[in-house]
C-alpha cells in the first residue's frame, strides 16, 4: 500500500507541473516541475521525503512513527516554502502582473505527505483529542509560512490581498449562515427528537417528512422557497423577509439539518437504558431532575455526533447559497468559476475545507471526551 | 408499615394483580416470590408508585399512598433493582449521594452518609468513592446499588430481585450483607425474588403469589411445614421441603447441654441441613456441638432433627 503511495508520489513529483506560471490571472501558464525548483542547496528541502520513503521499509516503532509525522510537516513546509520563494523570485515586484500558481505535482506532494503524517499519528494510538491536536502540529508551521508574508507573491495569496475585505466579509458571513442554522435546527430539532422519542407514533412521519427534504437537491430547494418567501415579504413587508439572501438561506439549510438533529435526539434518548431512568424514577427524582441529571447528559455524546454531521453539511452547503444571494465563501468561489481564475476558486473553497475539518474534529473530541467520561 | 386492602392492577386489559390483601408490619423482611407473570414486580412497584393502581387501598404508615407525591413517597423508600441502574456518568460516591442530594442533605452531612455506607457494604471509601460504574465488577455494582438505595435512611427498602444476576457466590455474600444490614438496623425489607432458598434465607415472612393472587404468606417454617395447598408444596420444592425446613434452623437451638459426644464438633451456628449432612458422611447418631469460641454446648443427636421446632 506504502510502495503504490510512493510510486505515485514520484510520478507525479516528476510528471506533473510542480508551480505554474503565467504573465496575467486570466491566461493558462505553463508548467514548472519539481526538478526546475531544487538547484543547489534547495535539494536538502527533499530529504524529509527521503526519510518518510526510507521508514516505510522499517519496523514501525513509536519513535520512528513520531519522526515521520515530523519529516511530513517539514516536507510539506518545504513544498510551501520552495512554491512561496519561486513565487517571489519570477515575480518582478509589486506591481507585476505575473502569477505563479499551485500545479498539480504541488497538490499530490502536499496530499501524500498529509497522509503519511495522518498514518503515523494513527499508529501512535493517541487518545483522539491527543491525536487531534498532533496534527494540528504537523499543520502549523504551514501557517507560519503565511503569516510570515512567504507566500504572498504567490497567486492565491495575490487573489487574498486584492479582495481582503471582500474576503474577510464573506468569511464572516459564512460562519454567520452556518451558526445561525446550527441554532435554529438545535432549536427546532432537539424538541421535535424529543416529540419522536416520547410519542414513537409520531416518529415515522416525521422522519418520513425530514427524509424527503434530504432528496431534494440544495439549489431546487432554494429556488423553491423564492416565490413563497417573496410573496410573504410582499404581504408582510415589517417581517423584513426577502425572497433572496439570508433568510431563504437559513430556512433550506436548517432544513437539512434538521435530519441529523432529529435522528441523533432521538437515538441519544433511545440509548440510555431503561434500568437508569427506573432507577432515576424510584429514587425519587422528578420527571425533570431525570430528564436534566439523567436522560439529557447520557444522550449528549450523541446528539452532539448529529451536530457534527450537520456542522460539516451545513458548511459546505452554504457555499451553494451564495447563488441567491446569501453571501458567503461561496461567493468568492462562484465569482472564481465564472471568471476562470482557478486561485480565486481555491480562495473560495480552502477555507471551506478547513472550516469543515476544524469543526468535525473539534466536535468528535468533544464527543469523545464525553464518552470518556460517562465510560 | 405497608397494607394492601384488595388491591388490583391490569395492564391493557391483562390482569397483573387481583384482590390482594397483605400487611408488612415495621421491621420485617418480607419477600415477595413467585413465578414470572405472578405480579411480584408489580406489587413491589405499586409500594412507590412506579405502578399505579387501578383499585383498592395501599396505605404507607396508615395513610393511602396516593395522598403523598410520588417523588416524596419514594424519597423516604430505598430502591434497589437487578440491573442496579446506577447512573453511568457519576461516580459511586454521586451515585450513592443521589438521595441525600435530593432531600437536600448539607454536603458534609453526605459525604459522611457516603463514606459510612461504602464501609457497611465492604468496599473501601478512598479506593471506591471516585470511581464510574463501568469500573466495577457485577457484585460491586449491586453493593453500590444497596448503598445508594440505603443512603437516605430510608423507612422502608423495596429491592427488586437485587441479586438475579450475579453469580453463586457473589450472590450468597451480598445474601448474607442483606441479613446482617436488616439485623442491624431492623428497617423494614420488602424484596421480589424467584429463587426460593433466597427467600428461605432471607424472609421473616414469605408471601407467595400466583397469577397476581396471593397464594401464602407467613414465616418460611410455616411455609414448608403447613403449606396451603399442592402449588406451594411444588413451588417450594416437593421432595426438600424436610431440607429446606433443616435449613432453616441452627445446631444450638436443638442442642443437649448435658450431654456429651465424641468426634469433629459441629459450629453451634451451623443449619441443621449441615448437621444431616454430618451425621449421613460420619456414620454415627450424636455429634458433640461449640460455639464460635470453640466451648462446648453440649451434643446433637439424630432424632433432635425430628424435634418440633422449639
Amino acid at each position: 500500500m506504502l510502495l503504490v503511495l510512493l510510486l505515485a508520489g514520484l510520478v507525479a513529483a516528476l510528471g506533473l507541473p510542480f508551480v505554474t506560471q503565467a504573465p496575467n490571472r486570466l491566461v493558462t501558464g505553463h508548467g514548472v516541475p519539481l526538478q526546475a525548483l531544487l538547484q543547489g542547496a534547495r535539494a536538502a528541502l527533499m530529504l524529509p521525503a527521503l526519510f518518510i520513503a526510507l521508514a516505510a521499509f522499517l519496523r514501525p516503532t513509536p519513535r520512528s512513527q513520531l519522526m515521520v509525522a515530523i519529516a511530513a510537516s517539514l516536507l510539506m513546509t518545504g513544498l510551501l516554502w520552495l512554491a512561496g520563494d519561486h513565487a517571489s523570485r519570477v515575480s518582478g515586484g509589486e506591481e507585476s502582473s505575473a502569477r505563479t500558481s499551485f500545479g498539480g505535482g504541488f497538490w499530490v506532494l502536499l496530499v501524500l505527505a498529509w497522509l503519511a503524517a495522518a498514518d503515523a499519528l494513527q499508529r501512535l494510538r493517541l487518545r483522539l483529542a491527543a491525536r487531534t491536536l498532533a496534527g494540528a502540529a504537523v499543520l502549523a508551521p504551514l501557517a507560519v509560512l503565511a503569516a510570515l508574508g512567504t507566500l504572498d507573491s504567490l497567486s492565491l495569496f495575490k487573489e487574498y490581498q486584492n479582495r481582503q475585505e471582500v474576503f474577510d466579509a464573506a468569511l464572516w458571513r459564512h460562519l454567520e449562515i452556518v451558526a445561525a442554522t446550527l441554532a435554529a435546527s438545535l432549536v427546532i430539532g432537539v424538541p421535535l427528537g424529543l416529540v419522536a422519542f416520547r410519542r414513537p407514533t409520531r416518529a415515522a412521519a416525521m422522519f418520513a417528512l425530514l427524509n424527503l427534504v434530504q432528496t431534494i437537491p440544495s439549489i431546487a430547494l432554494f429556488g423553491l422557497l423564492i416565490a413563497p418567501l417573496a410573496l410573504l415579504s410582499a404581504a408582510l413587508p415589517w417581517l423584513g423577509l426577502r425572497g433572496i439572501g439570508f433568510a431563504p438561506a437559513l430556512i433550506a439549510l436548517t432544513l437539512y439539518s434538521l435530519l441529523p438533529i432529529v435522528q441523533s435526539t432521538v437515538t441519544g434518548l433511545r440509548q440510555v437504558p431503561a434500568a437508569v431512568v427506573e432507577a432515576a424514577n424510584g429514587m425519587g427524582m422528578t420527571p425533570r431532575q431525570v430528564f436534566w441529571r439523567i436522560e439529557v447528559p447520557l444522550a449528549l455524546p450523541l446528539l452532539l455526533s448529529g451536530l457534527r454531521i450537520s456542522t460539516v453539511q451545513a458548511v459546505g452547503l452554504a457555499v451553494v447559497a451564495a447563488l441567491i444571494g446569501a453571501g458567503g465563501l461561496g461567493a468568492i468561489m462562484f465569482q472564481g468559476l465564472l471568471s476562470s481564475a482557478i486561485d480565486l476558486v481555491l480562495l473560495g473553497v480552502l477555507p471551506v475545507i478547513a472550516m469543515a475539518v476544524a469543526a468535525d474534529a473539534a466536535l468528535a473530541v468533544l464527543a469523545d471526551l464525553m464518552r470518556k467520561e460517562s465510560g | 408499615m405497608i397494607e394492601f386492602r384488595n388491591v388490583s392492577k391490569a395492564f391493557a386489559g391483562t390482569t397483573a394483580v387481583e384482590g390482594l390483601s397483605l400487611r408488612i408490619d415495621e421491621g420485617e423482611f418480607a419477600v415477595l416470590i413467585g413465578g414470572s407473570g405472578s405480579g411480584k414486580s408489580t406489587t413491589l412497584k405499586m409500594i412507590n408508585r412506579l405502578v399505579e393502581h387501578d383499585s383498592g387501598q395501599i396505605l404507607f404508615r396508615g395513610e393511602e399512598i396516593r395522598s403523598f407525591r410520588p417523588e416524596a413517597i419514594r424519597r423516604r423508600m430505598g430502591y434497589a433493582i437487578q440491573s442496579t441502574g446506577l447512573f453511568p456518568h457519576w461516580t459511586v460516591a454521586r451515585n450513592i449521594a443521589t438521595v441525600p442530594e435530593l432531600l437536600q442533605w448539607e454536603p458534609a452531612r453526605i459525604q459522611a452518609r457516603v463514606d459510612e455506607l461504602l464501609d457497611l457494604l465492604g468496599l473501601e471509601p478512598a479506593l471506591y468513592r471516585e470511581r464510574y460504574p463501568h469500573q466495577l465488577s457485577g457484585g460491586q455494582q449491586q453493593r453500590v446499588g444497596v448503598a445508594r438505595a440505603l443512603a437516605g435512611d430510608p423507612e422502608l427498602l423495596l429491592m427488586d430481585e437485587p441479586f438475579g444476576a450475579l453469580d453463586p457466590l457473589t450472590r450468597a455474600a451480598l445474601q448474607r450483607e442483606m441479613a446482617r444490614i436488616h439485623r442491624r438496623s431492623g428497617k423494614t425489607i420488602v424484596m421480589v425474588t424467584h429463587d426460593i432458598d433466597e427467600a428461605l434465607g432471607l424472609a421473616t415472612r414469605i408471601v407467595l403469589l400466583d397469577h397476581g393472587r396471593l397464594v401464602q404468606a407467613g414465616t418460611p417454617a410455616e411455609l414448608l411445614s403447613r403449606p396451603a395447598n399442592e402449588a406451594v408444596t411444588d413451588f417450594l420444592g416437593r421432595s426438600e421441603a424436610g431440607i429446606k425446613l433443616l435449613g432453616l434452623q441452627t445446631v444450638a437451638s436443638r442442642a443437649r447441654p448435658d450431654e456429651h459426644a465424641e468426634g469433629e464438633p459441629l459450629d453451634g451456628a451451623a443449619s441443621l441441613r449441615e448437621a444431616l449432612s454430618a451425621f449421613v458422611a460420619r456414620r454415627v447418631d450424636r455429634l458433640p456441638v461449640v460455639d464460635a469460641d470453640g466451648r462446648s454446648l453440649g451434643a446433637l443427636r439424630f432424632d433432635d432433627l425430628l424435634r418440633a421446632p422449639s
